[in-house]
């Protein structure tokens, strides 16, 4: 795998923090060969509410991933408050983007955000009153309490939403790692998903939120990652989200990163 | 001609043979209908068919090797450890070529199924060339034979279905959780692979003890209908899986029972069968998502969108006045007929009286006209002034949401809107001349 050295937050050679909450060290990840993420290299600090954002294929989703193995890293490593993530497991809270289901499984509002007990609960156990009234108290946090027995098809899609935001709640984790929790909601629902993140980081919790909207971008956030294959920028809001770095991350790729990305494409899928 | 005792008989298991066989499929039925729900939510339904029928190599190729080691190779147990092993296998090769290749699922799952079923045709011709071997009877497997069923069998099948009832409620939230949500699952640190692979054996095992029953080609069935009648009745995850093995339980029963009683009839194409007639009934009858309940749904909603339209134009027009059927038809794009039905049935209901000249609202008429009209024009200042939409257009969409406005939603315009208790003025001209 090249090394392509492409602006990263820290200086190459720089300590990580090892206290961060997330520390990535120079990770680059392939799918099929086709690198996604070239060497994304940074520190997200404690307490922070921080937005991943960028084009379509920027691999926003796909750092998230990688963060919770959940798609293998072709090198570097990502530690967890100082640790590899599988044994931090219990401080991480993560909301998957909505659309990586299928709603009309057969649970209700109430046995999703349940679902977000089962790491502290361990197998084979059956799920007991102190983990239904969890779930309702996160269920009530998201304003859903007179939907918990619904079944999930029959709410709406910024319902649905907030149903998986209520199961990260219930992971009661130190840091939250989410997939575009404001992705087609209405505005209503996105101001309570606001109040609810903002919440979780005056309690001192560490968000990372894949998010979209540029626009509400300073609102809502005060720390932000501009990634487009590599991280352009990141660190405080208003450092970070300027003109020139938006214009490196979404005006046109490097475009010899992006050939040279194709061409390894191309390799693994056996040299069309 | 049957005679009713025959049937008691059967039902109630009198006689010892047909007993066993009924016993037998009606369990298989249930931790078939288990099974094939995880399958199902799992979205692997045709996985299960591309398993039965690679059993087929398996059981050919246990045949040959027990006859070449000098036992007998129509060992039972023997032969469905073959059928266990190449169904395993093929359930491996499926995930394993899709993830090596890329290529589709459906082709892939073709491709097995076609050359493993095609291996297991083709060794049949080795076995029979066997010094001494009488491979006839193998061929039950493909089509299920009920008759050759022994005791020993009925107690396997009795501890197969055990298991799986043990092993889907002791792992019923990590199923759960594997079918709806494999990714979070992963992230929490939860084997799902281990889940996965416990998942594809329980299918496996009701796969290959219900060879003999069933066969290995209608064994799919089985697994797949009781599953999908199950959806129809329930909304919850555990009681699809209860439901479907009710449903495969029933099915084995009464099938087996119609075999029994009419001895030409095969019982795996009779239990497939019965399982498709609970189908149809489920479909149709099915409480929760049954398509009689929708009907009736629309049909209740298209009468009361109906009564209101009428109230509403009565209302609006004149509440007090007498109104000819010609100058309600002439308020909105309703036909002569839809207008009659309505008044026939506000008359009914006692929303109207019928004057000599015309139709008048009575007083219960009024008072529910009167919150017609309130909710359509609360509706149309919401969209007028809240969504931006133009006077000229808010009618339409009104009219299509007065209908499903309950009081929380009014109560949230009123005060949105700072409404008073009078009915606000149409934004618009009304047609055919305001009141």
């Amino acid at each position: 795998m090249p090394r392509v050295h492409a602006g990263n937050a820290l200086p190459r050679g720089a300590e990580h923090d090892d206290a961060a909450p997330l520390s990535i060290h120079d990770l680059t990840v392939a799918w099929d060969r086709k690198p996604v993420l070239w060497d994304v290299d940074l520190d997200v600090p404690e307490g922070v509410l921080a937005c991943i954002v960028g084009p379509n294929g920027a691999g926003k989703s796909t750092l998230i991933k990688a963060c919770l193995d959940l798609v293998p890293a072709v090198s570097g490593e990502v530690r967890v408050f100082g640790k590899p993530y599988r044994r931090h497991r219990k401080r991480v809270g993560y909301v998957p983007q909505r659309e990586s289901v299928d709603w009309s499984f057969p649970v209700s509002a109430l046995d999703v955000v349940a679902m977000g007990t089962y790491g502290r609960l361990g197998w084979l156990r059956p799920l007991g009153a102190t983990q239904k009234r969890q779930a309702m108290e996160a269920l009530d946090r998201v304003g859903l309490a007179d939907h918990a027995s619904r079944q999930i098809s029959q709410l709406s899609g910024g319902q649905q939403q907030r149903v998986f935001l209520a199961r990260a709640l219930v992971q009661d984790a130190d840091l939250y790692l989410m997939d575009e929790p404001f992705a087609s909601v209405d505005a209503a629902t996105e101001q309570a998903i606001v109040d609810v993140l903002r919440q979780l980081k005056s309690q001192g919790k560490t968000l990372v939120v894949v998010h979209h909207d540029l626009q509400t971008v300073p609102d809502y956030f005060d720390w932000a990652i501009l990634l487009n294959m590599r991280v352009v920028a990141a660190g405080p809001v208003e450092e970070t989200f300027t003109a020139e770095a938006l214009r490196n991350t979404y005006g046109g790729r490097l475009t010899l990163l992006e050939q040279a990305a194709s061409a390894l494409g191309r390799l693994g899928s056996g040299g069309a | 001609m049957i005679a009713t005792g025959d049937i008691v008989d059967v039902l109630l298991l009198r006689e010892y043979n047909t007993a066993l066989v009924v016993l037998s499929t009606a369990m298989l039925g249930f931790a078939a209908g288990c099974a094939g729900t995880l399958l199902l939510l799992r979205k692997r339904a045709l996985l299960g068919d591309v398993v039965s029928h690679a059993t087929f190599p398996g059981v050919v190729g246990a045949f040959i090797v027990m006859q070449a080691m000098g036992l007998d190779g129509k060992h039972l147990p023997g032969l469905l450890v073959g059928a266990t092993a190449s169904g395993l296998a093929a359930a491996w090769a499926t995930s394993a070529l899709r993830k090596a290749t890329g290529l589709k699922n459906d082709a892939i799952m073709g491709i097995v199924l076609g050359a493993s079923f095609g291996a297991g045709v083709a060794m049949m011709a080795i076995a029979q060339g066997l010094p001494g071997g009488n491979q006839a009877g193998l061929e039950s497997f493909i089509y299920g034979k009920t008759a050759s069923m022994v005791r020993d069998d009925a107690i396997m099948i009795g501890i197969g279905t055990l298991g799986v009832i043990t092993i889907s409620t002791l792992l019923c939230k990590e199923f759960r959780l594997l079918c709806f949500d494999e990714a979070f699952g992963c992230s929490i640190g939860r084997p799902m692979t281990l889940f996965d692979g416990v998942l594809m054996f329980v299918a496996v095992a009701v796969i290959v003890l219900g060879l003999q029953a069933v066969g290995l080609i209608l064994i799919i069935a089985l697994l797949i209908i009781p599953a999908s009648a199950a959806r129809f009745w329930t909304d919850r995850f555990t009681w699809t899986m209860c439901s479907a093995g009710v449903i495969g339980a029933a099915s084995g029963w009464i099938g087996s029972t119609i075999s029994a009683l009419e001895a030409k009839l095969p019982a795996g194409a009779v239990i497939v069968l019965v399982c498709a007639t609970c189908f149809m009934v489920s479909m149709l009858a099915g409480t929760r998502h049954g398509l009689i309940r929708r009907w009736w749904r629309q049909w209740r909603l298209s009468r009361r969108v109906l009564r209101q339209h009428l109230l509403r134009a009565m209302h609006e027009r004149s509440p007090e006045g007498t109104l000819g059927v010609d100058t309600l038809v002439s308020m909105r794009s309703w036909t002569p007929g839809e207008v009659r039905t309505a008044l026939r049935r506000a008359l009914g209901s006692g929303d109207v009286t019928q004057m000599p000249d015309g139709w008048r609202l009575t007083e219960q008429g009024r008072t529910s006209g009167e919150q017609i009209v309130r909710n359509h024009r609360l509706w149309e200042l919401f969209l007028i002034h809240h969504a931006d939409i133009a006077p000229s257009h808010v009618d339409r969409d009104a009219d299509l949401v007065e209908h499903v406005l309950d009081s929380q939603l009014v109560a949230r315009l009123e005060s949105l809107l700072d409404a008073s208790a009078e009915t606000p003025e149409s934004p618009h001209p009304l047609e055919g001349g305001a009141s």
